[in-house]
């Protein structure tokens, strides 16, 4: 070690000894020395610089960094999409180990939940899944729902088909255009984010919000589209397919992305059953299931669309039927659209949905209902539920235990992305540190969701 | 309905099921803690039942409601088979937090276990790696226990080498993959 601008005399140079190299074989252009947190401290201090205690300890040897080269990618790194760290022993450029550490955007989501009244828990659910942040509004909604024992209006159902099909596409955009960046194929990357700034457009115009939309409610919907709202829709529907086809036409059958994608990271449908897996990850493993049809909510069975399924599970099929997926969710839009009934979009119900503004500011029943609703909450009866939707990652569950009154008791999200980024250390085992991107950006974890 | 899933487990397990309930078209299975592993792996071996899928693991803390035991782990499971789901519930007194753990049944109950022991303070017998998941490793306390406050704060700064995480058994299998020679 050398410091260069210390002023330390001799005794008060850091007493350390060099670790025996076991082979001769140090890696030219590397040496180190070990560094116990003593003594970097008492550099510090000498140098009158204040180190955080953990910069130091940072600096512990690691035992397998002798033979190995140790990267931790991450928490904060561009293709990690989200912070989570990923420690990765090397030999040369394949994986011997790989440890994932995630928690880097825990916030409570949970503990938070239960400190607010039932239908203010939505801002926290935009927060899950961000890239379709309503998609997670209408599983938590659906879940609290399914515990009151109430159905929504017609028309907000069709509208929750519709927003969540857009905000299913616009998840895929971003994780087939992230994954393809991360590839070197940056012109998908805009083809799609174009698109997506169009669905954000349309979600502005409805919510008021582009990204955390909070347009759920429990029995129904913040409020009714705006005027023109299926025509922007069928705009859409019309510029998005194109987007889809460009980058179809630039990838698919593009060598270079099959060379990197084909056979990486493929998974056994037994295995990725075994280990949680959902959605889209799942799906290219060969198992047809989505919650959209084996369970069938807001009359999905009656639209006519199909789900794509791969058959080795690798990045190149999970590319593949996210790719398929875009195009079904889009003809299901068009079909809900092709019906949109007309009619209310809250419930009919004073002590659940707030009441119309003009009832709240002229009439004391409206006035009185708005202020137990705001102060109280929501009135949800004990009980235990298991509510469960497809979001843009697989089975989103939302599992609410009420003890009576305007605060849940507890509420639990089942997230996708943390049984599907479960075995990402024992599987790596054997790839190369570029293989690595391809993977993580087809896995589609997003930190959020992982987190909670 | 998913009547013969209770019947099943009835048949199966008639003394160690506590109680059985269909509130909101969940089918709810209390068992005795002693044989929650069994009846977890009887509900994926089964031939009729074929739960494939762990879903979720979960806990919830009744404290405050007065429950007896204060824990209860919660399972759900479900089955691509029969499209069933059911929801196993395993009450966890305060004194003797421990759960036998369900990884050698379904490996998705890794994480998931991980994160009640982090949350919750409920360790679970034979886990791999029985360690938090969410919250910092010098994290004290289980923040998702109702008796703990919400507006807490840390400052905890000491990374994780993750080292713990690698068994010494596997070091030496590490080493002896690498292309530097092996040395004692």
């Amino acid at each position: 070690m050398v410091f260069k601008d210390a002023a330390l005399t001799p005794e008060e140079m850091p007493k350390t000894t060099p670790v025996p190299n076991p082979h001769g074989r140090m890696p030219t252009g590397v040496s180190w020395e070990p560094i116990e947190s003593g003594a970097g401290q008492a550099v510090a201090r000498a140098r009158g610089v204040r180190v955080e205690r953990h910069l130091v300890e940072e600096l512990e040897v690691d035992p397998l960094a002798e033979d190995l080269m140790v990267v931790n990618i991450g928490p904060s790194h561009p293709a990690m999409h989200g912070t989570f760290r990923l420690k990765c022993w090397l030999d040369g450029e394949t994986i011997v180990k790989a440890i994932p550490e995630i928690g880097y955007l825990h916030r409570c989501f949970e503990k938070m939940s239960e400190m607010h009244p039932w239908q203010e828990v939505f801002p926290y659910t935009d927060r899950l899944n961000y890239m379709s942040p309503f998609l997670n509004n209408v599983g938590y909604a659906m879940a609290v729902e399914k515990l009151l024992g109430i159905e929504i209006p017609q028309r907000a159902q069709r509208i929750r088909v519709i927003l969540g099909e857009l905000s299913r596409v616009m998840d895929h955009f971003v994780c087939v255009g992230t994954n393809l960046v991360d590839l070197g194929a940056l012109t998908n990357f805009w083809y799609l984010f174009r698109g997506r700034e169009e669905i954000y457009s349309l979600l502005e115009h409805v919510s008021g919000a582009r990204m955390m939309v909070a347009y759920g409610r429990i029995g129904g919907l913040m409020r009714d589209v705006h005027e023109g709202f299926e025509d922007e829709v069928r705009a859409l529907l019309k510029s998005l397919p194109a987007y889809i086809d460009d980058v179809d036409r630039l990838i698919t059958d593009n060598r270079i992305f099959i060379d990197r994608t084909r056979g990486v990271h493929g998974i056994r449908a037994e295995e990725a059953i075994d280990w949680g897996w959902t959605g889209p990850c799942l799906r290219a493993a060969g198992v047809p299931y989505d919650v959209r049809k084996a369970h069938p909510y807001y009359d999905y069975d009656q639209f006519d669309w199909q789900i794509p399924v791969g058959t080795t599970g690798d990045v190149y099929d999970r590319y593949l039927v996210r790719m398929e997926e875009m195009r079904q969710s889009l003809s299901i839009v068009e079909q809900a659209l092709d019906d949109l009934p007309e009619g209310p979009v809250n419930i009919d119900d004073w002590s659940i949905s707030p009441p119309p503004k003009d009832k709240v500011y002229n009439t004391i029943e409206g006035m009185v209902a708005h202020f137990k609703l705001t102060f109280e909450g929501v009135q949800v009866p004990p009980g235990e539920v298991y509510s469960y939707t497809e979001a843009g990652n697989g089975e989103l569950g939302f599992y609410l235990v009420s003890e009576g009154g305007g605060h849940p008791f507890r509420i639990h999200c089942r997230a996708p992305c943390f049984a599907i980024y479960q075995n990402i250390g024992p599987s790596l085992e054997g790839y190369m540190l570029s293989d690595i991107v391809a993977i993580l950006g087809s896995l589609n974890v997003i930190a959020g969701e992982l987190d909670r | 309905m998913a009547e013969f899933v209770a019947e099943n487990l009835r048949r199966r397990f008639g003394d160690a099921l506590e109680r059985v309930s269909d509130e909101h078209g969940d089918l709810t299975v209390w068992v005795d803690r002693a044989r929650v592993h069994e009846v977890l792996e009887h509900c994926k071996r089964d031939s009729e039942l074929d739960f494939c899928f762990c879903m979720d693991v979960t806990a919830v803390d009744y404290l405050t409601l007065g429950g007896t035991p204060r824990f209860a782990v919660v399972y759900h499971l479900y089955s691509l088979k029969t499209g069933k789901r059911v929801r196993v519930k395993t009450g966890v007194p305060e004194d003797d937090p421990v759960v036998q753990t369900a990884v050698d049944v379904w490996k998705s109950t890794d994480w998931f276990e991980r994160e009640v022991y982090d949350m919750f303070g409920i360790r679970f017998e034979g886990h791999p790696n029985m360690k938090r998941i969410l919250c910092h490793r010098d994290f004290q306390g289980h923040p998702l226990r109702k008796d703990y406050p919400a507006d807490l704060r840390w400052k905890l700064l000491r990374p994780d080498d993750l080292l713990d995480e690698i068994s010494s058994d596997e070091m030496k299998r590490i080493r002896a993959r690498s292309s530097y020679p092996i040395s004692e």
